[in-house]
């Protein structure tokens, strides 16, 4: 990826309505050819910081550059961006050819550029067939193809996404997602794109900013976020199933361990971030794959004697249900394996794949 | 079958629509049956069954006062619709801006229509008469050369109608193309406003063509309401003066109760009601089309 020199950056953005504060100072540099992917759930103001940068909003505090131009009070079609919505936005009285040169016959673009640029847009999505027809002629997966055509022929530097897949069922959306992710690699465009769906921001982003409450929580590689999350709502937000959560005390000394009931887990292994070495009420946090059983489990640094209480096959693998220290406590094993309701087994993991987060705070520690 | 007719008309609801089936069976079938048939006839004061074929038809359109009140519905109906089409859909854009008071603003606007079309006559009248209204007003206000009475005049009566008839039919344009305008996917300005289109522009080529429905229930409302106008003329100009207002409706009230001719009175009245047969047959017919295209689309 070419990744050279920013190409929007967001400083000390806020933005109000009214009484209510969505943003507050927010701030964020997205470089060139990265892809961005705005994950939180729904109403944490993904949507409001997007139309932001598109110019859709107008900010109430900072400002906004991009390709190191400040564009806070420019109009949406000076900014050099694309904007691709989640209900496709098509213009449904004009045919699929005509959506996506309305608006450079509008701004009067000569007519063979036009041609050249729609059949280039058309090429790459794949979308020749459909030029004549209609948006209601076409199939949820082939109206958002012709959004984001009506986005490409704009010919820009940034593409901004709003949840483009969240119409779409769960088949289509795979392919779609596989798609954009090929577009962004041949156009090596600067791409950010919203969701609250985490399997698609794990598998498009460069880098994923978790957003809660107007605040990105935390910015980062997918597998960082996904391995080392900086606070429980990160943790618990990305991944499925979700990471198991049990409540306890973290003692630290010389045999740093968690405790919780007459479970003790020790964490000389764990990795802990420099100032949260302390002890107090914290949460212990572990993925369901990262739980070993049987055989490897003894092989682990930590290891335990647990019953089934509910298998849940899934297809790929299955789910199973336990308690550890009296809490509720996944795994994943693979499919074939066969689990009796009640079975006797022996879990472990290691504690170096785990989270520990304070129970005030939330903060990883 | 039995069991497919009975489960599309449930017992209960088919009783409680027959007073309004029968009130329709005999007041639309029925009424419009006997106007059609007594057009063919000789009746004058009452109705009689003397067949005439065509004759009455043929006196009709070589009335002079008939050709007028054709013309004059024409010009009435071009003009006040277009305009309440327009007027109307620029009220709703005005609205739409979110504005404060909106509820207070939709009052004033939708408040011509609630009145009934005699009042709204009336209060026209007063206000163009030129003894009592604008004219009179302004010469007690020391203007004493101003001249307004459009009423009396054969050439600007009908205009004054006209700007009767949109005052008091824009309001319901605005409250029916406003709803169209809020059922437009807000998505939708955006990406105009992203492509770089100009609000008027997106008004013309994206809003207005994806309004359609609302237009066409306006549409639709207006011609009725242009049609049947009548109390708006009676109250405001009576027909005249002369004959300069007529109006179709006023035409055909009159020649029944007051030249006592039924039967030329049905005819005008069989004319009127061909325009509407038209349009209904073309508008089923459209539909049908799309329907038959949808299935076989789908
Ligand atoms: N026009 C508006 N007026 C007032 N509040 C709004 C408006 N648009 C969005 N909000 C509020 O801002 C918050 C963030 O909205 P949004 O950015 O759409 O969330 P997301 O896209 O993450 O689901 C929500 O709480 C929403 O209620
Ligand atoms: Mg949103």
């Amino acid at each position: 990826m070419a990744q050279n020199g920013t190409s929007v950056s967001i400083q000390d953005l806020s933005l109000s309505f009214g009484v209510v504060t969505v943003l507050e100072t927010l701030n964020l540099d997205v470089a060139e050819g990265e892809f961005i992917v705005l994950l939180g759930p729904s109403g944490c103001g993904k949507s409001t910081l997007l139309n932001c940068i598109a110019g859709l909003l107008d900010v109430s505090e900072g400002s906004i550059f991009i390709k190191g131009k400040n564009v806070t009070w420019e109009e949406p079609k000076d900014r050099g961006i694309g904007m691709v919505f989640q209900s496709y936005a098509l213009y449904p009285q004009m045919t699929v050819e005509k959506n996506l040169s309305f608006g450079l016959r509008v701004a009067g673009t000569p007519k063979d550029e036009i041609a050249k640029r729609i059949a280039r847009a058309a090429e790459i999505l794949q979308i020749e067939p459909l030029l004549q027809r209609k948006p209601a002629a076409l199939s949820g997966g082939q109206r958002q193809r012709v959004a984001i055509g009506r986005a490409l022929v704009r010919d820009v530097d940034v593409f901004l996404f709003d949840e483009p897949l969240s119409n779409l069922d769960a088949k289509l959306r795979a392919e779609l997602r596989v798609e954009i992710k090929l577009l962004h690699r041949k156009l090596q465009n600067t791409m950010i794109y919203v969701t609250h769906d985490q399997i698609e921001a794990m598998t498009l982003a460069d880098r994923i900013a978790v957003m809660k409450g107007g605040v990105i929580q935390q910015l980062d590689a997918p597998q960082t976020i996904y391995n080392r999350p900086v606070n429980r709502f990160v943790a618990g937000f990305l991944g499925s199933p979700a990471m198991n959560f049990i409540d306890g005390q973290a003692e630290t000394g010389a045999t740093a361990a968690f405790k919780t009931g007459n479970v003790s887990i020790p964490l000389a292994r764990y990795a802990f971030d420099a100032a949260g070495n302390s002890s107090g009420p914290c949460v212990f946090g572990i993925r369901p794959e990262h739980v070993a059983l049987g055989e490897a489990a003894n092989a682990m640094p930590f290891a335990i004697d647990a019953a089934v209480e509910i298998v849940e096959p899934m297809g790929s693998d299955t789910l199973v249900w336990t308690k550890l220290g009296g809490q509720n406590f996944s795994f994943r094993v693979e499919a074939e394996k066969t689990l009796r309701n009640g079975e006797p087994i022996r879990i472990g993991f290691d504690p170096a794949r785990a989270s520990l987060f304070d129970s005030q705070s939330g903060n990883r520690m | 079958m039995q069991k497919s007719w009975r489960h599309r008309f449930h017992l209960p609801a088919v009783i409680g629509t027959i007073p309004m089936i029968l009130v329709a069976l005999g007041v639309f079938v029925i009424g419009i049956g006997f106007s059609v048939l007594w057009s063919f006839t000789s009746s004058k004061l009452f109705p009689t069954y003397d067949f005439v074929g065509l004759a009455q038809y043929r006196r009709l359109w070589a009335d002079n006062r008939w050709l007028v009140s054709v013309n004059n519905i024409w010009f009435f109906g071009l003009m006040s619709i277009t305009c309440n089409m327009v007027f109307g859909y620029l009220l709703a854009v005005f609205m739409d801006q979110r504005i404060r008071q909106e509820d207070l603003f939709r009052s004033i606007f939708l408040y011509p229509f609630a009145m009934s079309l005699i009042v709204t006559g009336l209060v026209w009248q007063w206000a163009l008469d030129p003894n009592l209204g604008l004219q009179e007003a302004l010469r007690n206000w020391g203007w004493s050369s101003f001249s307004f009475a459009p009423l009396v005049s054969a050439e600007t009566a009908l205009y004054a109608l006209v700007v009767a008839g949109i005052w008091q039919g824009s309001g319901v344009t605005m409250a029916i193309l406003l709803a169209g305008l809020r059922g437009i996917d807000e998505d939708i300005w955006k990406a105009a406003r992203v492509d770089g289109i100009p609000t008027w522009r997106t008004h013309v080529s994206i809003v207005a063509p994806m309004m359609k429905g609302a237009f066409a229930t306006a549409f639709v409302l207006q011609c009725v309401g242009v049609v049947r106008v009548y109390d708006l003329v009676i109250a405001m100009t009576g027909g005249g003066p002369g004959i300069a207002t007529s109006m179709p409706a006023v035409y055909v009230i009159q020649l029944i109760t007051v030249r006592q001719n039924v039967g030329q009175g049905m005819a005008g009245a069989t004319m009127m009601l061909l325009p509407v047969l038209i349009v209904l047959a073309f508008s089923g017919i459209l539909l049908w089309r799309r329907n038959r295209l949808r299935e076989a689309g789908a």
